[in-house]
């Protein structure tokens, strides 16, 4: 597709623009020169969290970058850069989806040499441990097993570091339950209090299946039913189970309702019509927004975590790559890792986006410390009264506690069998 | 056929409600139906010509598709890419021990059967209402701007986007929401009452609300073509009024009637998001598991499904033409 209408675009574009340029330059020397003037365009495909206007507005200040977002739901990234690379010039997706993409050959491997902070991302990517040195959990699609490529046009993960990277990362953050404290009025510690018959029609989880049932097997872990030897890769027989814990769950009537958009949990919550549920961190902010007390509970048993980050077509050349990598290096400049911070979500290098923050700022937001003053949203708009702490506290806290990625299943055919079997049930 | 005429005649008497032009109506869609029959045969090649832009979006757009769902349905996937060669997994997959587990249902068939359930209740409500609501649209009301002044109030409903309004049902039906905050502060109940939303109850009221207009404008357009001279003749024949209703209003109200059926069922049948929104999630439906099959990757056994589910509107859609012979009727 794309080798036919690039250069129809191009020769249509030179043909308008050059109509200029070839009175006094002559039809010859226009071709060039107009390619070099060329609108500085990235077509940005991922999902509309992660694609904020202010964002898009600074890149342009700064590089000249006109950025197109084409946001889309999660699924929908994996399944657009499956079956229609050519409709984006940069991908932003998570680290999961890696699994089903990169076989289909539509990924190129990101040049690290070309990247100026390469070497500056945060280890939980690179090895799988703080920048403190401590391990953390790697069940599920972990971001360290599927980071390097054997070469830039490997379909196969590397086991080693290498120069070739599969997706540079934007954002991360640690998942857990949010709870309304208003309602429960007592600790919550564990993510068996999911399946409590106290909170009998007033808890909720997640209907993506892939993450539903790690959400769920937390929770049977949790209860001492049985403890996986990996969470995020289940066998058909520890499926069954998880299923079957949560089915007889449901038909006791435990859940008031299942969510699938950012919206619908930040309703269900806010209504009161549930008081536990699996959450995301920007819906909790949404739900405190509107001046209702909900906490995104750190639990005994730790989080589950994801990431995302940014991913190159397969027909990522020329000039659009060049663009590319200046807009990538740009991101982890700095700005764009405070603004991120900012909202609760983590950045991929550190010391840049601390560059740009105030000192009260980063003391709130990763090391847990109580706020010196009012804390504010890139926007503006007031999250946190002075004195408050972070739910979880400190980064080391937070993401040293995950125990499980966000994955894709070597079953996840069966899974989504069964998954459908459970909201039948 | 059948569906082009519907879309027009449901035009035609709102274009022109007054009870006289009912029977002008009726004969214009007679001869238009069946223009090849009647006319002489220089007609012939206009008439291809006349249904060939027809013709050509309903290759293009529902048979070419409609071919490819049946193709695909019958390749054989992996995680990432659907693979074409013949095999029959997704079907074999849908009906995996649906017999061998009898008398427990397997998940199709309980599926299947909870969307008829919802389907069968919400065709008798909306079938209720929207008799009534036409009768009186029809025979009580004089003036063509009343008519469609009342007629704009039933399309409200539509007023705003699927989401918002499903949504701004937790206010009203919610556990804190204004029914039950009313009947507890009145006394009627001490708990509030948690079947209100996220529950059948929901999803059928939902439902109702929604589509019963697709019942009204029908029948409102049948009974509009009714010659009142025939239900001046019943009363003057010493009929009462339930046996005019009876043996003359809803005999020849039968096609609209039908036509209605047919856009409540095949609705109900596909419809995923309201029941998914106001059930919470938590009752399954057909298309609700295409939905989730088609965000997993798994093209071929969404395909299938959606094949089966086509089978199964069919047969819902035959068996209502066995019962009034639309073609002709109208």
């Amino acid at each position: 597709m794309s080798k036919t209408t690039r250069p129809a675009g191009l020769t249509r574009r030179s043909v308008v623009k050059g109509a200029g340029a070839a009175v006094t330059a002559g039809a010859i020397t226009g071709f060039p020169a107009v390619h070099a003037q060329e609108p500085k365009v990235l077509r940005y495909l991922g999902t509309a969290v992660n694609q904020s206007s202010a964002i898009a507005k600074k890149v342009k200040e700064d590089t000249g970058i006109t950025i197109e977002y084409i946001p889309v739901t999660t699924d929908e990234v994996t399944k657009r850069a499956i079956t229609q690379p050519n409709s984006f010039d940069i991908l932003d997706e998570e680290y999961f989806s890696l699994k089903k993409v990169l076989p289909s050959g539509n990924l190129l491997g990101i040049d690290a040499k070309r990247i100026k902070n390469a070497d500056k991302i945060t280890p939980i990517f690179t090895k799988g441990e703080l920048p403190s040195g401590k391990k953390i959990g790697d069940q599920g699609t972990a971001p360290k097993k599927v980071f390097y490529l054997e070469g830039p046009n490997s379909k196969t993960f590397a086991s080693q570091p290498t120069e070739w990277i599969t997706l540079i990362p934007t954002v991360y953050n640690a998942d857990t339950l949010g709870i309304r404290p208003d309602l429960i009025k007592r600790p919550i510690e564990s993510w068996k209090e999911l399946l409590n018959p106290e909170f009998k029609g007033k808890a909720a989880l997640l209907n993506i299946p892939s993450i539903g049932i790690m959400d769920a097997a937390l929770v049977v872990e949790a209860m001492g039913l049985h403890t996986y030897a990996d969470k995020g890769n289940m066998t058909r027989a520890e499926i069954d189970l998880t299923m079957k814990v949560m089915t007889d769950a449901k038909k006791a009537g435990q859940f008031r309702a299942f969510w699938q958009d950012f919206n619908e949990s930040v309703n269900l919550m806010a209504s009161g019509e549930v008081v536990i549920q699996s959450m995301w961190s920007p819906a909790v902010t949404a739900v405190r927004s509107k001046g209702i007390a909900c906490t995104y509970q750190p639990l005994k048993e730790g989080y589950r975590a994801w990431a995302a980050g940014f991913g190159a077509p397969r027909t990522l050349t020329g000039r659009k790559a060049d663009l590319a990598y200046e807009f990538i290096n740009w991101f982890l400049d700095g700005w764009a890792g405070a603004f991120l911070n900012r909202q609760g979500y983590y950045s991929a290098v550190l010391e840049t986006a601390k560059s740009k923050m105030e000192p009260y700022e980063w003391a709130y937001w990763m090391e847990g410390k109580p706020a010196e003053k009012d804390i504010l949203a890139p926007d503006g708009t007031l999250l946190e009264k002075a004195g408050a702490v972070r739910d979880g506290g400190s980064y080391e806290q937070r993401m040293g506690s995950v125990v499980c990625w966000n994955s894709v299943m070597d079953e996840n055919d069966y899974l989504v069998k069964k998954w459908n079997e459970f909201i039948a049930a | 056929m059948t569906e082009q005429i519907s879309l027009r005649d449901a035009v035609v008497p709102a274009a022109e409600p007054s009870p006289r032009s009912g029977e002008g109506a009726r004969r214009a869609s007679r001869t238009a139906g069946g223009p090849g029959h009647g006319t002489a045969k220089p007609i012939e090649a206009p008439a291809w010509l006349q249904i060939a832009p027809f013709a050509a979006i309903f290759v293009v757009f529902f048979l070419v598709p409609l071919g490819l769902t049946v193709m695909v349905s019958f390749w054989d996937y992996n995680e990432y890419q659907i693979l074409p060669a013949f095999t029959v997994r997704s079907y074999a997959e849908i009906f995996e021990g649906c017999i061998a587990k009898l008398p427990e249902l397997c998940v199709t068939f309980k599926t299947y059967l909870s969307t008829l359930k919802f389907c069968l209740t919400v065709w008798l409500i909306t079938l209720v209402i929207g008799f009534f609501v036409a009768y009186f649209l029809a025979f009580y009301v004089r003036s063509t701007a009343v008519q469609v002044a009342l007629f704009l109030i039933c399309t409200i409903p539509f007023w705003t986007s699927n989401i918002i309004r499903t949504i701004s049902w937790i206010p009203l039906l919610g556990r804190n929401g204004l029914i039950n905050s009313t009947l507890v502060r009145i006394g009627a109940i001490q708990q509030p009452i948690e079947w209100l939303i996220y529950s059948d109850f929901s999803v059928i009221m939902s439902l109702v609300h929604l589509y019963t207009l697709f019942m009204i404008v029908p029948i409102f357009n049948s009974m509009m073509r009714i010659d009142r001279a025939l239900v001046e003749a019943a009363y003057d024949g010493g009929a009462s009024g339930w046996q005019t209703l009876w043996n003359v209003v809803i005999p020849l109200a039968k096609p609209g009637i039908v036509i209605g059926s047919i856009f409540v069922v095949t609705i109900v049948m596909g419809d995923f998001v309201t029941v998914g929104v106001m059930g919470g999630q938590q009752i399954a439906s057909v298309g609700k598991i295409i939905n989730t099959q088609m965000q997993a990757l798994q093209f071929p056994p969404a395909a299938a499904n959606s094949v089966i589910l086509l089978i199964a509107v069919l047969f819902v859609i035959w068996g209502l033409t066995r019962l009034v012979d639309i073609r002709k009727e109208l």
